[in-house]
């Protein structure tokens, strides 16, 4: 099962590569990453999907906390949680779609934030599915490039 | 006042109580060895080899509980230290690395002997540094010997750059320290570990098995006082033996791939195993699907990542195994005064049925040397009293086997990484610590030219470290796995040319000494415990073809040992390794 873990890691060089290697180590894998930083900038927030069964995902939980430099480790997805990721979409859409490109990305909520006379740039936010369900209809649409931010999550109420 | 980072590194070792530091100069940190050419109160020895330097700061921490300190240079120098490093890592023993590094404004330019240690080491230190600026160095030096130290043990390693040595402040060193992402929990849990002792209470056929983290939490008298309440037999991985006595009418000795077949069974027909300390090695547990399949599991462990990593825990304790077993020692008496011995006589007795119908045995002869008979000997004529270390092989295992620890901290051997070469240099950590004990290095031919070249440490510092060679001219456990799963394919196994270890130890200025039979055996030993201030090297020439049983097949179960018997009995059997 997924599972979308957040962590609390002192803002100091190197603490990604102990994250990541901690993983690649033992075979576990990241479907996603962010970090940046909290209000206070000592300490930085990641926000890592992971997936395994239960034993995999107590194991994880349990060796990033074991990093000197991890300071708290959360697993959300026992939690209601919120959870948001940010795609920017380029398309260059046939010149008699190029409205309709504009009217899904109203439906979703969408920004175009650049366009030119043959593609629109437009920016996303949501979870997963919604960002899903609006690539899949981009594809008819010519999709050139794509970026994405990796999930970031909060959960709904404060955690202990 | 102000100071130099080298004067800081000086300074701080000295508040941490560091007499002895193994280490082997180099460019950048000439200015620390510069300081150390007059210091009185700590005292660098050096090895001939890095590698050989943390294997010596490990035996050191082994044999005293107190933390190994290394210092060595960049590039080459960091990273002959790895093997060594990830040993002490993979046994959970405190050592503490001092790396030197190109200066700062070098770093990453592929400078001349630049190596990125700290990325090389993230994987098998519990933490490192790279100090960027001399007024973190203090705390930073602080925080690695309290991290290597505390909780689960581990080694540090310090990256120091040539201008951070040089540069000075005036260094603050926090008395206390705060890390807001290390807090080992010692205390465990008050309401599991009454379970625990409810379990205890209500199992028939309880065993305890004990590991390494009863001897880094110094729990043997607690563990002995369980043990002896509730008269449950105790079975010690390879990191556990001495933690509880090996001629203890309760003692097991060791389970696993090499265990005893007493305590292999011990564990298979359990319904209660108490853990302390172990992490369930895939070399104690055979197949992990058919291990100990009745068994109900206490575990206590100070790392909770080892528990229900690959056993699952029924009733799981993290917390120090010392302070834990006090609180459990009570709860057990609490749990009302049970007549033990009624309860366990069963037990116990088909535990000393399992032990008469499969004791440890060999077969003696009096024509060749029995690798056996040699550890055997040195055993009586120690008493059990000395510091034994081994290196990887069938020398590992017969010195688990045949001799019996009486106490912690006097096995050290590399479990978890079974790193070949280990065993001397660690000895050479060891006598440093205790001048005044008997230190005996129980070698193979082949793992002793891992590090053959520290005889030249220990005749310097006039260490009587005693070699006992058991040369069977054979990568010996190779050997042994090709003979019977590889249809007795010898691969670059053989070692056609093994030196003559009696020219090689008196060419060092060592003492060497040679047995080839029986009868030699014991006045070569007695020879060689007689000598006060040279390494002597023995060399035991022995039977070749002796092989380690019983054996656990890997990927087999503890239930499906082989004896070495069934050849004899019904001619050669072929044996297929078990996927
Ligand atoms: C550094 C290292 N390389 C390779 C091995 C694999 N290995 C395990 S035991 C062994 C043979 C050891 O030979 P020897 O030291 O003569 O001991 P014996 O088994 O003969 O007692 C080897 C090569 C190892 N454990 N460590
Ligand atoms: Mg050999």
């Amino acid at each position: 099962m997924r599972h979308t873990i957040s962590l609390l890691v002192e803002n100091k060089f190197g603490v990604l590569a102990r994250i990541s290697n901690l993983f690649s180590a033992r075979g576990y894998n990241i479907e996603s990453l962010s970090v940046g930083e909290t209000i206070d900038p000592n300490v930085s927030i990641m926000t890592i999907v992971t997936s395994g069964d239960d034993k995999i995902i107590e194991q994880i939980t349990k060796q990033l906390n074991r990093l000197v430099d991890v300071i708290k480790v959360v697993d959300l997805t026992e939690y209601d949680h919120v959870e948001r990721e940010m795609i920017l979409i380029k398309v260059a859409p046939k010149p008699q779609d190029r409205a309709e490109v504009l009217r899904l990305t109203e439906i979703f909520r969408g920004k175009v934030v650049d366009s030119s006379p043959r593609t629109y740039t437009i920016e996303i936010t949501g979870d997963e599915k919604k960002i899903a369900a609006f690539v899949e209809l981009m594809r008819s649409f010519n999709i050139k490039e794509f970026v994405r931010t990796g999930k970031i999550a909060i959960a709904r109420e404060g955690i202990r | 006042m102000r100071k130099t980072g080298a004067e800081i590194v000086i300074e701080c070792l000295k508040k941490e109580g560091v007499r002895h530091i193994f280490g082997y100069p180099g460019g950048v940190v000439l200015g620390i060895f510069d300081l150390l050419y007059d210091n009185k109160e700590i005292q660098l020895i050096l090895t001939r080899h890095e590698q050989g330097a943390v294997h010596a700061a490990d035996g050191y921490a082994r044999s005293t509980g107190k933390p190994g300190v290394v210092l060595v240079t960049s590039g080459p120098g960091a990273t002959n230290t790895v093997t060594g490093i990830a040993t002490a890592y993979m046994d959970s023993i405190p050592i503490v690395v001092f790396t030197g590094q190109v200066p700062t404004k070098l770093i990453g330019n592929d400078a001349f002997q630049e190596a990125d240690i700290v990325g090389i080491t993230r994987p098998c230190t519990k933490h490192n540094y790279l100090v960027k600026d001399v007024k973190d160095l203090a705390r930073v030096i602080r925080e690695a010997f309290y991290i290597a130290t505390t909780g689960r043990p581990g080694p540090v390693l310090i990256d120091l750059p040539k201008d951070v040595l040089a540069d000075s402040c005036t260094p603050h060193c926090p008395e206390k320290i705060h890390l807001k992402g290390y807090n080992p929990k010692y205390e465990g849990n008050k309401w599991m570990i009454k379970q625990a002792a409810k379990a205890i209470s209500k199992a028939k056929r309880a065993v305890i098995l004990a590991g390494g983290g009863v001897i880094h939490s110094e729990a043997s008298k607690e563990l002995r006082e369980l043990a002896e309440l509730t008269q449950i037999p105790v079975v010690m991985t390879l990191m556990g033996l001495g933690a509880f006595s090996g001629s203890h009418p309760l003692s097991l000795g060791m389970p696993g791939m090499h265990g005893s077949y007493y305590a292999n069974m011990a564990i298979q027909e359990s319904d209660l195993l108490i853990c302390i300390g172990a992490r369930f090695d895939d070399r104690v547990t055979g197949r992990l699907s058919d291990f100990a399949p009745h068994a109900k599991v206490i575990h206590i462990d100070i790392d909770p990542t080892s528990i229900n990593k690959n056993v699952y825990a029924h009733i799981p304790i993290v917390g120090d195994a010392k302070r834990v077993l006090r609180v459990l020692i009570e709860e057990v008496k609490e749990e009302g005064p049970h007549k033990w011995d009624a309860i366990r006589k069963a037990w116990l007795r088909q535990i000393e049925k399992w032990r008469k119908e499969r004791p440890l045995t060999y077969e003696y002869s009096d024509e060749v040397i029995k690798p056996q008979f040699v550890v055997e000997k040195i055993y009586e004529l120690t008493r059990g009293e000395a510091i034994i270390s081994t290196e990887v092989g069938q020398n590992q295992m017969w010195t688990a086997q045949f001799y019996k620890f009486e106490k912690p901290r006097t096995l050290l051997s590399s479990g978890g990484l079974g790193t070949m070469g280990y065993g001397f240099p660690a000895a050479i950590g060891a006598q440093v610590a205790h001048p005044d004990k008997i230190v005996i290095d129980i070698a193979g031919d082949g793992s002793f030219q891992m590090n053959i070249q520290e005889l030249a440490t220990c005749v310097t510092y006039k260490l009587p470290v005693k070699v006992a060679i058991l040369n069977n001219m054979y990568l010996g456990m190779v050997r042994q796995w090709q003979e019977l799963f590889y249809s007795e394919r010898y691969s670059y196994s053989y070692l056609d040319v093994v030196p003559d270890f009696v020219r090689v130890a008196e060419a060092y200025g060592a003492v060497g000494l040679r047995a080839t039979r029986p009868s030699e055996v014991e006045p070569v030993l007695k020879e060689a415990l007689k000598v006060k201030d040279l390494p002597v090297v023995m060399d035991f020439v022995v039977d070749w073809k002796e092989k380690v049983y019983p054996m656990v097949p890997a990927g087999a179960s503890l239930s499906e040992m082989i004896f070495g018997d069934e050849e004899k009995k019904k001619g050669k059997k072929k044996l297929r390794a078990v996927k």
